[in-house]
């Protein structure tokens, strides 16, 4: 039988022919024109046209017909609601036939047509078949609750049905089960609070008894269910871990990886030092293994997952890096993946052989294999320090083979290194010099300027080298001016004789003929650093980087710990969060592990990784964006913002508002509230760039264990109406202090000084007041230690949220995000707000809100009534969008707030209300 | 869970398109076409998002198919589902071809009404399914209600893949152990890594509901009898055919699902109740003591830039007494060669030009023998700064016996209800040692 000649009609008038053979009395004829139907609704034809003549052959005793004209229903009942009803009888009449095949068709087919009316029908018909006594039927109908639940959820509520599913748990029929926990794990997903997937010990038992009997899927939806579970004890938790370690030996590699999932979730409960705990680890390893064995897209699913779980559990597959060498076949995207897990798998046992492939690995064809084996010799310089060398050696052999895209890529790792290991490799500059010519990416070329810079002192001709590539200053990317710009500093204030018309030429180029307020911003801060206090300069520009490390490239602790509780799924393929990618209600809730979850404080042992981020920070780069680390050029990608930027103020004028706004900030003058409370000043648009680069959350120096570095100023005088501050972070009996010298250099007494911290990454706060003896009188200086905890609001600072810096551009930037978010959350979260009796203009009130941190994004005026559009951000990290309408005239405001967390609605509409009648 | 599903030809048009949730809409067929099967580049990740839905592709032939989602889906099942329809579609209509799938697309409906429902998998053996199920439309009014009761208790049942009331006049059944061996040996005959993946394939021709148990000699098992005293030596009836007493260390095996799990994972037998016909019953993997079947010894020489000099050496290391067959190796040439002379002692060699290689085949050859081919490949001079990526030189073979060492012990039929016993039936056991990715760099 050949039905492919079903695509081929293409002629004219086709519809009319259709129907006049839909409504032929032969019935092979009627057959025959549904499958065309079916055929030209597959290509994308549109044939809805014909529905009434299709429906009218479901009344049909020939089972291919009724399922041919059952698909058509499922596509276009939607279009054609009021039509779709004449479906109903043959539907509620097929829910009876004794045939259970029949009934179940008619059951599934039901729960595919979505029209609400036709769902009133389908209750009795499903109530029914949820109690067959096939299973076939009932596994079927357990499926159509969730089809039902999502369409009209109140109906499912209220008709009881959620009561039967829950029944069909202790079903006999493992199917039966199998699907029931389907259903009701997809409901109970969009239902976060309720009690749905009751999951206790009683359940627990079922399903683990169903999972040796049902299909390869239903194993994965018990699986997957299951690790939605909290065991109340290790014991629990250890003989789950039993009945479920059997199922790593299934031939299905997503049975496999779902019982990963929940192996490595209730691992978290075993104690490290039963023996239990260990026999698992070993069982871990080959199943993983073997997914390796997989088909290619398998095995990419499976080591994404596995990139996460060795992140997690470095120890269970530390010994196996071998299966991870690169096959010449491999789809690129697996070969790609392999080399991440080499590297994190890399340690100083196996590095030899590991170099070895990676050198073989630079020589392949595709490219962007090729840069990414290249970097990840320089990762391992990076990791494993007793390899440094050979990794530098090979780099260099690499260099020699001319290859561009190989040399720029090992030059750019060759930086990495050098931060790393500072003072070290400087032998290799004169190779890397000879290269200069052929780097045409900016990333390389930032990285050669970074290198010729750092090391000006050495090259003989560095101020040549530099000079060479000032001549297109103007056609360089950003980040390679700013490198530029560094470096010619650096170069400077190192060699200050020979190259003063070089910096000066530097310093007009990237102040007075560019359009980037990045260069300009940075320009100003060096010419004012150049021309007021050099040898200040010198310490700022010249100060000692902090060493980068591997960590840098693992993924943020929490977002692992959720990941790792969604092993197997999407999530885990992107290594993304859910809510990252899936619209709605689905899968949002947060995922975490047990026992680690929630605690700054290592209660477990394991938790030691996420603690560590607190206890050392100084080995991480907090993040990019970080503008003290870019000044001192710390990090070679600038934020990506480019464009005009309004005149606003020259030097002078930014200099006078440094006094004023970044005073405020460290002394509290500007404000009286209480310290640790105050969020963030953010100040006028100019003085935030500078104000920024004095801003004490940056992570300037933050010391490792007892190593305490010199004071640094963090505050001259001559910005600060004569106030001095430098000082430290130090540790002392494990209490984080900041150690500050503050001066007076003015000619008056100073008093009333306080501190504020600004959110940071480190949730750095004051744990107590300030303790400045005042007045401070004229030329006096003090000593000041102030103790600091970690439990301030913690907040990862990236480009966005460092809006100070260019408050224009990031009001732009703002624009875009306030409007794509406000579309983003639903309607429903949306809720409406009277203010009465205010009787602030719009500017006014916008200023006050700014106070407590309401942001004003955009303003525009319709019909005579100010639209205010602000945003603000509550430490627990929940956005509110909010808008806020102001009438001349009408005391009365209305303040419209989206959040998607609606609950916080009502407290923040109270704080509008107080702040605005105060 | 997916949301759709859909097959396309190689030109993007769509063959097939099943919906099953209302978030994905039409456009996302065409999303894919124009993202994925149009895109200009090969394909950089098996699962590509576009505009928040996920598709997860895979292509036989030049066959795409396409599982759509906008939810955090099992990524591993939704891939394994995709496999599996492939081998339902197979089963049912032979090879996945364009005009395979427009001759059967109402069967294809069928199935993908049967085996997906609102995205859920359901079971999908196609012993199962081709009891209701047929190419020539589907049987439903003809059954009796037993009949229909039947279907459905299997469907749905515990032995999802196996239907009662199987009778054969001869009960028989083949067993083959299908291993490949991998390898990849640095220049200087270091061996880099090796592993061995094997299949156990069975046909049973069996009647009733037989209860199967497997044995091998898996070291633990070997070991733990040891221990105990030759307690089940009544099993060992030696259907291996070699010497038992060695054993192996398996890394790992993964079995059918008719595998009794939690029995294997506490007792490590294998019993099961097979299905009917050909299927697979379990693959494993072993790294220790692998008999590397050849070694390969390349040795290559430039002389001067256009020309290169290439002897390789290859030694078979098994029994005299067995033959490999199938012997093929190829030898990878740089791109600017313009012209080739070889020498070989056995077999043919031949310069192929479009492959960028010289292949020299063997038909047989017996252990512990050794051939050498020896070349001069003239280069035509080029300006390109790439050196010649040199990629490594493959083997391809097939031999008598497992690599991995693996014997059969034993394989035990029990049927209680019917009257015949595991003497009664016709057992076949064969072993072929493939070459998977075989690989001397050079």
């Amino acid at each position: 039988m050949t039905d492919s000649k079903y695509f081929t009609t293409t002629k004219k008038g086709e519809i009319f022919e259709l129907k006049a053979e839909l409504n032929s009395d032969k019935k092979e004829k009627k057959k025959e024109a549904v499958k065309k139907v079916i055929a030209s609704m597959t290509v994308g034809k549109d044939v809805s046209a014909l529905f009434p003549d299709v429906v009218n052959c479901m009344q049909t005793d020939n089972l291919e017909l009724k399922k041919l004209v059952y698909l058509y229903l499922m596509n276009y009942a939607k279009s054609q609601p009021d039509m779709a009803i004449m479906a109903v009888n043959t539907f509620v009449k097929d829910c009876e036939d004794p045939n259970p095949l029949i009934r179940a068709l008619a059951v599934r087919t039901m729960g595919c047509i979505r029209v609400d009316k036709i769902t009133e029908y389908l209750c009795e018909p499903l109530r029914k078949c949820l109690k067959d006594e096939d299973p076939y039927v009932r596994k079927t109908a357990a499926v159509c609750v969730a089809k039902l639940h999502d369409i009209n959820a109140q109906l499912v509520e209220d008709q009881g049905f959620l009561d039967t599913l829950k029944d069909l748990i202790s079903d006999s029929n493992p199917m039966v089960v199998a699907n029931a926990v389907a259903a009701l794990s997809e409901i109970a997903e969009s239902h976060p609070n309720s009690n749905l997937m009751d999951l206790n010990p009683q359940t627990m038992n079922k399903l683990l008894t169903a999972l040796n009997e049902c299909t390869e899927w239903g194993q994965i939806f018990i699986l997957d269910c299951l690790a939605n579970y909290t065991p109340r004890d290790d014991r629990e938790s250890q003989s789950i871990c039993e009945r479920v370690t059997p199922r790593l030996s299934h031939a299905n590699s997503a049975v496999v990886l779902s019982a990963v999932k929940v192996l490595m979730k209730f691992m978290e409960m075993l104690p490290k030092d039963l023996d239990y705990y260990g026999t698992l680890l070993k069982k871990l390893a080959p199943p993983l293994v073997t997914l390796l064995s997989a088909e290619p897209e398998l095995q990419y699913v499976a080591l994404r997952n596995i990139n996460l779980i060795v992140q997690r559990r470095p120890e269970i597959l530390k010994h196996e890096m071998k299966v991870f060498y690169v096959k010449y076949n491999d789809p690129i995207y697996v070969k790609l993946e392999k080399l991440d897990i080499m590297i994190r798998l890399a340690s100083q046992a196996n590095i030899a052989q590991v170099l070895a492939e990676l050198k073989e690995y630079a020589t392949e064809v595709d490219v962007d294999f090729v840069r990414k084996a290249v970097r990840a010799i320089g990762r391992c310089a990076i990791k494993v320090e007793q390899s440094a060398e050979r990794c530098v050696s090979t780099l260099l052999d690499l260099i020699q083979t001319k290859v561009n895209y190989v040399v720029q890529e090992a030059i750019v790792v060759i930086k990495d290194i050098f931060r790393k290991y500072p003072n070290k490799y400087e032998s290799v500059i004169a190779t890397l010099c000879e290269n200069l010519d052929s780097l045409d990416e900016p990333e390389a070329r930032a990285a050669m300027i970074w290198i010729v810079g750092e090391y000006a002192e050495r090259i003989d001709n560095a101020d040549e080298l530099l000079e060479s590539f000032l001549e297109g200053f103007h056609d360089e990317s950003t980040q390679v001016q700013l490198q530029l710009l560094t470096a010619i500093v650096k170069l400077f204030l190192k060699k200050p004789t020979e190259t003063q018309e070089l910096v000066q030429q530097v310093l007009s180029l990237a102040t007075q003929d560019s359009d980037n307020p990045d260069l300009r911003d940075r320009g100003y801060i060096y010419w004012r650093l150049l021309s007021t206090d050099p040898v200040a300069a010198k310490e700022v520009v010249l100060a000692e980087k902090p060493l980068i490390s591997e960590e840098t490239d693992l993924i943020e602790p929490t977002l692992l710990e959720e990941l790792i509780c969604h092993i197997g799924t999407l999530a885990s393929v992107y290594h993304k969060p859910p809510s990252a990618f899936v619209e709605g209600n689905h899968g949002v809730q947060h995922k975490g592990l047990p026992g680690s979850a929630g605690s700054a404080e290592s209660e477990s042992p394991d938790a030691v990784s996420a603690g560590a981020a607190t206890e050392a920070p100084a080995a991480v780069i907090p993040s990019q964006g970080d503008l003290l680390g870019d000044l001192l050029n710390l990090d070679l990608t600038p934020p990506a913002t480019t464009g005009p930027l309004p005149h606003s103020g020259g030097m002078q004028m930014g200099a006078m508002d440094l006094l004023g706004g970044g005073l405020d900030s460290l002394m509290g003058a500007g404000f009286g509230a209480p310290p640790a409370a105050m969020p963030p000043a953010f100040s006028a648009p100019v003085s935030g760039s500078l104000y920024d680069l004095f801003d004490l959350d940056n992570g300037v120096g933050m010391p490792l264990g007892s190593f305490c570095p010199p004071k640094t100023v963090w505050l001259p005088a001559m910005k600060a109406k004569g106030l001095e501050i430098s000082g430290t972070f130090v540790r002392h009996a494990g209490v984080i202090q900041m150690e500050m010298t503050i001066t007076n250099k003015a000619m008056s007494v100073m008093t009333g000084f306080a501190i504020q911290f600004n959110r940071n990454s480190f949730g750095l706060a004051p744990a107590g007041p300030i303790q400045v003896p005042s007045p401070l009188s004229p030329n006096q200086n003090i000593e000041v230690s102030l103790p600091l905890n970690t439990v301030g609001p913690v907040m990862k600072m990236e480009p966005l949220n460092n809006l100070q810096v260019k408050k224009t551009l990031v009001v732009f930037l703002f624009r875009q995000v306030f409007l794509a978010t406000w579309k983003d959350i639903p309607n429903e979260n949306e809720s409406q707000f009277q203010i009465k009796d205010c009787h602030l203009n719009s500017d006014a009130a916008s200023n006050k809100l700014q106070s407590i941190n309401i942001f004003t994004i955009a303003e525009r005026t319709v019909d005579g009534q100010d639209m205010l559009y602000q945003s603000m951000k509550l430490t627990n990290g929940i956005w509110a969008l909010a808008e806020l309408k102001v009438q001349a005239g009408n005391p009365n405001y209305t303040v419209s707030l989206k959040c998607r967390a609606p609950e916080v609605s009502q407290c923040v509409f109270q704080s509008y209300e107080a702040v605005l009648k105060n | 869970m997916i949301g759709g599903l859909f097959i396309y030809n190689h030109k993007g048009e769509v063959l097939i398109s099943r919906v099953y949730r209302d978030d994905i809409g039409r456009n996302a067929v065409d999303a894919f076409r124009v993202n994925v099967i149009h895109a200009r580049q090969q394909v950089r990740s098996p699962v590509t998002n576009i505009a928040r839905t996920s598709f997860f592709h895979v292509k036989r032939s030049n066959i795409w198919l396409a599982a759509v989602t906008k939810q955090n889906v099992n990524a591993a099942m939704v891939f394994e589902f995709l496999y599996k329809m492939c081998d339902v579609m197979t089963a049912y209509f032979g090879k996945i071809s364009e005009e395979n799938i427009k001759n059967n697309f109402v069967l294809i409906y069928e199935l993908l009404d049967e085996i997906l429902d609102f995205g859920y998998p359901q079971n999908s053996e196609t012993g199962a399914l081709k009891t209701f199920i047929t190419q020539q439309g589907i049987k439903g009014q003809l059954q009796t209600k037993e009949e229909q009761s039947q279907i459905t208790s299997q469907v749905t049942g515990q032995i999802g893949w196996r239907r009662e009331g199987i009778k054969y006049r001869r009960n028989e059944l083949f067993l083959d152990v299908l291993e490949s061996v991998n390898l990849l040996m640095s220049p200087q005959g270091q061996v880099l890594s090796a592993h061995v993946s094997g299949r156990v394939v069975m046909k049973s021709y069996l009647s009733g509901m037989p209860e199967c148990k497997f044995g091998m000699n898996d070291k633990i098992v070997i070991d733990k009898q040891g221990k105990g005293g030759a307690s089940d030596d009544a099993g060992k009836s030696d259907l291996g055919g070699g010497s038992g007493k060695q054993s192996i260390a398996i890394d790992d095996c993964t079995f059918h699902q008719c595998v009794r799990l939690s029995k294997f994972d506490s007792e490590r037998s294998i019993s099961f109740i097979p299905p009917d016909g050909e299927y697979e019953l379990m693959r494993y993997r072993t790294t220790k003591d692998i008999i590397l079947p050849f070694r390969v010894i390349p040795l290559v020489r430039e002389v001067g830039r256009t020309k290169l000099e290439v002897k390789v050496v290859i030694k078979s290391n098994f029994k005299p007494s067995l033959l490999a067959q199938k012997i093929e190796v190829r030898i990878p040439t740089p791109l600017n060669t313009s012209g080739v002379q070889v020498i070989c002692m056995k077999g043919k060699a031949k310069y192929k030009a479009s492959e960028n290689a010289i292949v020299w085949k063997i038909k047989r050859m017996a252990g512990m023998k050794e051939s050498q081919i020896s070349a001069e490949i003239e280069l035509l001079p080029t300006n390109d700064k790439k050196k010649w990526a040199r990629p490594p030189i493959s083997m391809n073979f097939e031999v008598p016996f497992a690599p991995s060492g693996l014997k059969v012990r034993y394989l035990k039929v029990f049927e209680s209800k019917l009257n015949y016993s595991d003497h009664d039936v016709i057992k076949w056991v064969r072993y072929i040692g493939r070459s998977g990715i075989y690989e001397t760099r050079c």
